[in-house]
């Protein structure tokens, strides 16, 4: 069975060739097509991609421009009906802006854009980006952004919590959990959100810049590999 | 009716604001003494054209709850203040 992948490209947005390219060498038998931000129908597709980038400039708040962007309901209605959706950096930013997906993606704690390799825990449930992780392993993904401080009202950190709708955490080398590998300020180190449901899911570390050898160690595959795997039905 | 909406979009309390915390420091190296609780927000300037000022206020609400203001960090509050549409800028 051919996987159908759509990656979305704004104005603005700049991840989406290593993307499309990530999901090409990742999944064999995908068919990997660009989306026009102005389309409004999604139907005849496994899985959306919202890539990283700065689509409309970050005017306003990065990723609140694209979220009204025609495609916007589109992807509401897609992921409402179970539709996969993985939104990286800006994309996750987007799916805050869509309210598809909890909390706010504010200013870096020290207000510079950080651009470098961090260290991923996978946890909570199986989603659409880590279902395919090993618990307990730790993933070298890197990182490029300046508001990828996650911020939720305590109240609500403590239910996605105890939901399991935390699937991502910042780590050290080690897999230790600490504000000390916190690269920008997230509450409770997080790097990575999904819906109750694992379809819809947001991180702000870039697999797409390592899931070929030249790249790097190739970490990055394995969450393609998970897209795949959950749109097959298949999560663990 | 012609107007002009002030909209001030704010963090929420308790929101980390390290843009607000830089500007305090700044201040302070400066010399200025007593420098409390800063807060960096936006001023949003909107002409509007509305049949009379409550329609414009639920208008300019809309805009606020829909796109201005990110509710789960942001507030915001506006004034509203009419405008000679004829005279355009400022």
């Amino acid at each position: 069975m051919s996987l159908s992948v759509g990656v979305v490209r704004f104005p603005g947005t700049n991840c989406e060739t290593e993307t499309v390219r990530a999901l090409g060498s990742t999944l064999a038998d995908a068919r990997v097509e660009l989306l026009d931000h102005r389309r409004g129908d999604l139907a005849d597709l496994d899985a959306v991609v919202l890539p990283g980038g700065f689509s409309y400039g970050d005017y306003l708040r990065a990723g609140a421009i694209a979220a009204r962007a025609p495609i916007g309901a589109a992807v509401r209605r897609f992921a409402a009906a179970g539709g996969v959706v993985v939104g990286i950096c800006n994309g996750f930013q987007q799916l805050q802006e869509l309210g598809l997906l909890p909390g706010a993606l504010i200013r870096n704690r020290t207000l510079r854009f950080f651009c470098g390799d961090v260290h991923l825990r996978p946890e909570g449930r199986p989603s659409a980006v880590t279902c395919e992780l090993d618990r307990g392993a730790v993933y070298r993904i890197p990182v490029a952004h300046g508001e990828g401080c996650f911020w939720a009202e305590d109240e609500d950190l403590k239910r996605l919590e105890d939901r399991g709708q935390i699937v991502l955490r910042y780590c050290d080398a080690q897999g230790v959990v600490d504000d000390g590998a916190n690269p920008n300020g997230s509450l409770g180190q997080v790097a990575g959100v999904a819906n109750e449901g694992g379809n819809v899911v947001g991180m702000m570390p870039h697999p797409e810049r390592n899931a070929d050898r030249l790249t790097g160690n190739g970490d990055g595959r394995v969450f393609f590999r998970s897209l795949a795997a959950f749109c097959a039905g298949g999560a663990r | 009716m012609s107007y002009r909406a002030h909209i001030q979009v704010t963090c929420r309390p308790g929101v980390l604001d390290p843009e607000g915390k830089a500007v305090k420091e700044a201040l302070e190296r400066l010399g200025f003494a007593g420098v409390g609780r800063t807060r960096v927000g936006k001023l949003i300037e909107i002409d509007l054209d509305a049949a009379d000022e409550t329609a414009a206020g639920q208008t300019v609400e809309r805009m606020c709850t829909e796109l201005l203001a990110h509710p789960v960090v942001e507030r915001y509050s506006y004034h509203l203040e009419p405008r000679d549409a004829e005279a355009g800028e400022p």
